[in-house]
């Protein structure tokens, strides 16, 4: 453990050394949350929000941004550790070998959170309205921690396997495009053929769904299915990962 | 005084390319041991696998007197790894990049202050402590290197070509500590391109080729070891030196410099029969040249420049 803490205390002075690394996790899904606000609500509000304003249906598919942009910061940090030779050196020293990522993963992991509190905050100001409770709040919270935890191991594993920092980028679109192609920002009943399908069945409806419903105290219909996503995809990033960084620097 | 490192029968392939074939080497405690070799000869993978990075495909490791297969948690814990790249953490300052690894080697707070300012000192890296490793020079950089690596007090210390690329100065730096470590009790394994730094600091040289060691013993016995001395005498002008070349037909040229090379090396008797036999010719110079380490490693690594 107190391994882990060294680590995370290095993730923390990073961030705060890596200006562009907070800007990405912190204040980009807030200028995300005011562009969609001020540019399409006013076109969006007819169609997409029976629960009223815009903005009660965005904030879920923000939250699920920021969670994506906190995962690629992430790879690509664990990115500049393999190349610079940091993570070798870490690799003939006397530590366990899981707290260099595990320092990683718990660092962004309070990034995002501090992030989602913002964007929420924000979203206040703008006119969001939940209506959940304590246990409710409380389960978004643990859902928004297991979504980072599955899309921040994954971001490792990316980290670890690209040769560059250029080799982080199909990564970063996957988490940053595929939002679009989902529930986050309008309802795939709306979209047209095979999009539709595809909205349907990707893993971030299921999971922006589930957050927009605990916080406007709909039925949680997709729970499950979201929770197995990001227990599944966590799964696949934490093995994933764990072999690449055990694997032979040199091939 | 027992053996720091052994290795016997060191075998590695990457694919089907063999880069270790046999390799076997020991290295005395509290020495410095050199392994020389042109680019390619496999030098860093030898360090890879002495230091845990990598797994040998056959062969037996010890270090500092643990098992590579059985216990490589205590080779970790034994020793310090600086490679070829300097492995720093740019986001943090020089000062912090060693708190990190006193944190890491689990020193208390106050010790790991004291280890740092010490070795900061050490490096002449004081002015720069406070300022982001992003900012520090190559040579800056690579003595910081170094410097993390010390903190946890090894006992046997691997520099995969410590001083490649660095400016003179730097250079004069890591080989100042390489002797005090050394003069501690330190166990150094150093791979380097650089005959001049294996002759400068090594107590034992092992010349690496083809993934085999083709040579190992001291600088003196390796240049004992190998033909290359000649005694060379300059002319002054082409009839002497064709002369010259009619007594001494196993001598070598030059005709440009008007100089002759005649093998042998060059004691007392060796020099009296040249003089007599050159029976009146004019010689206007003489020196005699015992073979260097670069004629050794020509010599031992001649088929092999890629």
């Amino acid at each position: 453990m107190t391994y882990t803490a060294t680590m995370v205390r290095r993730n923390v002075k990073h961030s705060l050394r890596n200006p562009s690394a907070m800007v990405m996790t912190i204040a980009l899904p807030v200028v995300l949350l005011l562009l969609f606000v001020g540019v399409f609500g006013g076109a969006l509000r007819l169609g997409v929000a029976p629960q009223g304003e815009y903005v009660n249906y965005l904030v879920a598919g923000i939250l699920l941004m920021t969670v994506g942009y906190g995962s690629t910061t992430t790879a690509m940090a664990v990115n500049r550790d393999m190349t610079t030779g940091v993570i070798n050196r870490f690799r003939t020293m006397a530590v366990p070998r899981s707290s260099l990522l595990a320092g990683h993963v718990l660092g962004s992991t309070a990034r995002t959170v501090i992030s989602v509190v913002l964007v929420v905050g924000v979203g206040l100001l703008l006119g969001f309205r939940p209506t959940a409770d304590p246990l409710r709040w409380l389960a978004l919270l643990g859902l928004i921690v297991l979504l980072t935890l599955a899309l921040t191991w994954l971001g490792v594993a990316v980290g670890l396997a690209a040769k560059t920092a250029e080799g982080t980028s199909p990564f970063v679109f996957v988490v940053q495009v595929l939002p679009f192609l989902s529930s986050a920002f309008v309802p795939p009943d709306s979209m047209s053929g095979v999009v539709r399908w595809f909205a349907l069945h990707e893993p971030f409806t299921p999971i922006t769904d589930t957050l927009r419903s605990l916080m406007l105290d709909m039925p949680v219909d997709s729970g499950v299915a979201a929770v197995l996503w990001c227990v599944g995809l966590a799964l696949a990033g934490y093995i994933a990962a764990r072999a690449l960084f055990s694997r032979d620097p040199s091939n | 005084m027992g053996s720091a490192i052994t290795v016997s029968g060191l075998r590695r392939s990457f694919g089907d390319k063999v880069v270790l074939d046999g390799l076997d080497l020991a290295v005395e405690e509290g020495t410095v041991f050199a392994l020389l070799g042109p680019n390619g000869a496999g030098k860093t993978t030898v360090v890879r696998i002495l230091s845990t990075l990598i797994r040998p495909d056959a062969g037996r490791v010890g270090v500092a007197g643990h098992d590579l297969a059985r216990d490589p948690a205590g080779i970790r814990a034994a020793i310090g790894v600086t490679g070829q790249f300097s492995a720093v953490d740019d986001l943090l300052t020089g000062e912090e990049n060693l708190l990190l690894m006193a944190d890491l080697h689990r020193l208390a707070r106050t010790d790991g202050r004291g280890r740092a300012a010490e070795l900061l000192a050490r490096f002449e890296l004081t002015d720069a402590a406070g300022k982001l490793a992003s900012t520090y020079s190559g040579g800056m950089r690579r003595r910081l290197d170094l410097a993390m690596t010390l903190v946890g007090r090894p006992k046997v210390i691997f520099l995969d070509e410590p001083t490649t690329g660095l400016d003179p100065r730097s250079r004069q730096t890591t080989w100042r500590i390489v002797r005090e470590l050394v003069a501690d009790g330190v166990t150094i394994f150093l791979t380097t391109q650089y005959l001049e730094e294996a002759d400068e600091l090594a107590d034992r040289i092992a010349v690496l080729d083809h993934g085999a060691i083709v040579a190992v013993g001291t600088a003196d016995e390796l240049k004992r070891s190998i033909p290359g001395g000649h005694v060379r005498l300059r002319f002054a002008d082409d009839a002497g030196l064709a002369a010259a070349k009619a007594i001494f037909v196993r001598g070598t040229d030059d005709a440009e410099a008007l100089t002759l090379d005649i093998p042998g090396d060059g004691d007392v008797t060796t020099l009296r029969t040249v003089l007599d036999r050159l029976d009146g010719i004019q010689v206007t110079e003489l020196s005699v040249h015992t073979p260097d380490l670069d004629d050794v490693f020509f010599a031992l690594t001649k088929e092999t420049v890629r």
